[in-house]
């Protein structure tokens, strides 16, 4: 059942000009930013072969770039998660879904998935501009790894949130600012953290990714992305299930 | 009440709901049979919504048992919305599918074997007139269409109980004749409930009345005793929902 959830929340999304129009400018923004980068790294390529153990394209132009599309993607997710029960709800489509042999399990689950098929494209777009160097150089394919499976997991983070939000309200544009502002604290909660050493950055989202950005898989950060993700879809079912017990 | 036309397939027991202190509904014993077209009758905000909100697993209620084929709702709830076709207030229409789109997927929903769903596509959509709208968006469709939209949409799954919230609204009046054939038709097989403000419909279309009023049944009678008292159904809901 979770398939044909996800089925129409991806058919849902790619009728719509959004799907499409997000697509392009986030591809448009990446492979500006990225030869901008790849410019900066030719101007200081000879400098650069003088320099015992200098930094590689990789850490150079791959870097930045997942960490820009990181941000990136902080301000889209709530664009694009905030149609995914708010919409249902305002447009009394959401009495299809319950009245239907599924499970509110199964109906979040299927959501959450279908946009993080979406999201996982867009990384897969950033990675492929990436792979696009290997004509001219060596990828540090171990870094690669650690930037895309980082910015895949702070992407599942900001869907589940987003998708949190949005089961709290009947207005999509609500939900979008709402997640968004949720997002941006966290965020904000990062430049607080970067000055004092507490437990405080351990909240950040953008903390943890930035150990991904720098090469590092930490399993502290892989689980605090997991229980994030998991509280957040069961915080949106017992929503839901409380709809049906409270009205 | 002994009566031998046909199995229970769906029956509530003393169903409440409240709303903070305020109940809402009370007290519904509800009892339907395969065959069978029950009208529910009521001012606005007598709780038919509300009732027909629990019987469908949307709204839990507050105290009270539902069996829909001999399944308890509450705790098997998957395999007793299987057997369940719902029409809401208003219809659960997604505007950007088409209408091929949109029944397609209620039948995935509901489970529909693969190689049947043509054939079930293409009979819901003779059944209800909406053979040359197959490849139009449900928004660019007039109110009457959508609402054909949504009735499709709560029988494509040739369900058990058929529950349909005041069904013609908004239809020209060939459409509200073809919609009632179209019920009566769909009560032969299945049981029907609908709910209604047109006193002309139940008389033509139902089997059983029951009129609710602040939130309790307080008639309840079959068509057939209705005509042999030689009553009329507008004085008695009158009567009723006046005090």
């Amino acid at each position: 059942m979770v398939v044909t959830i996800i089925r129409k929340e991806l058919s849902m999304l790619f009728i719509s000009p959004l799907a499409w129009i997000m697509l392009a400018l986030i591809q448009l923004v990446f492979a500006g930013f990225f030869l901008v980068r790849l410019d900066a790294f030719l101007e200081i390529q000879s400098q650069l072969l003088q320099v015992i153990n200098s930094p590689g394209i990789t850490e150079v132009i791959i870097s930045p770039v997942f960490a820009l599309a990181a941000i990136v993607l902080l301000m889209l997710t709530p664009i694009l998660s905030m149609r995914l029960l708010a919409e249902e709800r305002r447009n009394r489509t959401l009495t299809l879904l319950i009245s239907s042999p599924v499970s509110i399990t199964d109906i979040v689950l299927g959501k959450f998935l279908g946009l993080m098929i979406f999201l996982a494209v867009v990384v897969m777009l950033i990675v492929t501009l990436s792979i696009s160097l290997r004509i001219g150089g060596v990828l540090d394919l171990g870094l690669l790894l650690s930037n895309t499976l980082g910015l895949f997991l702070v992407t599942a983070c900001f869907s589940a949130l987003g998708l949190y939000v949005s089961s709290l309200t009947a207005q999509p544009a609500i939900a979008a600012i709402g997640s968004l502002g949720v997002l941006l604290g966290l965020w904000v909660i990062d430049l607080v953290a970067s000055e004092t050493e507490g437990w405080i950055h351990y909240i950040s989202l953008l903390k943890h990714f930035r150990y991904f950005n720098q090469g590092l898989i930490d399993t502290l950060s892989i689980a605090y992305c997991v229980l994030f993700i998991v509280t957040f879809l069961v915080l949106t079912i017992r929503r839901l299930n409380g709809e049906r017990l409270h009205g | 009440m002994i009566d031998a036309s046909g199995s229970v397939t769906l029956s509530t027991q003393n169903l409440c709901r409240n709303f903070g202190h305020h109940a809402v509904v009370y007290d519904v014993n509800l009892q339907l049979r395969r065959g069978e077209v029950l009208g529910l009758l009521g001012p606005n905000g007598a709780g038919k919504s509300t009732t027909m909100r629990m019987l469908s697993g949307n709204l839990a209620p507050t105290s009270g048992s539902i069996e829909i084929c001999g399944i308890d709702l509450l705790d098997k709830p998957l395999e007793a919305k299987a057997h369940l076709g719902f029409l809401p207030e208003v219809p659960p229409l997604y505007f950007d599918m088409t209408v091929d789109e949109y029944l397609l997927l209620v039948a995935r929903l509901h489970r529909v074997d693969k190689q049947a769903m043509q054939t079930m596509l293409k009979d819901v959509k003779q059944r209800c007139g909406l053979g040359h709208q197959s490849k139009h968006l449900i928004g660019a469709l007039s109110k009457g269409f959508q609402q054909r939209v949504g009735i499709a949409q709560a029988i494509i799954h040739n369900p058990d109980v058929i529950i349909l919230d005041e069904p013609t609204v908004g239809l020209d009046p060939n459409q509200i004749l073809e919609i009632r054939r179209l019920i009566i038709e769909l009560g032969v097989a299945s049981s029907v409930i609908l709910s209604t403000h047109i006193l002309p419909e139940v008389e033509n279309v139902c089997d059983r009345v029951q009129i609710m009023h602040k939130g309790t049944v307080v008639f309840d009678q079959t068509m057939i005793e209705l005509r042999q008292q030689d009553s009329n159904l507008g004085d008695i809901f009158t009567q009723l929902t006046q005090s």
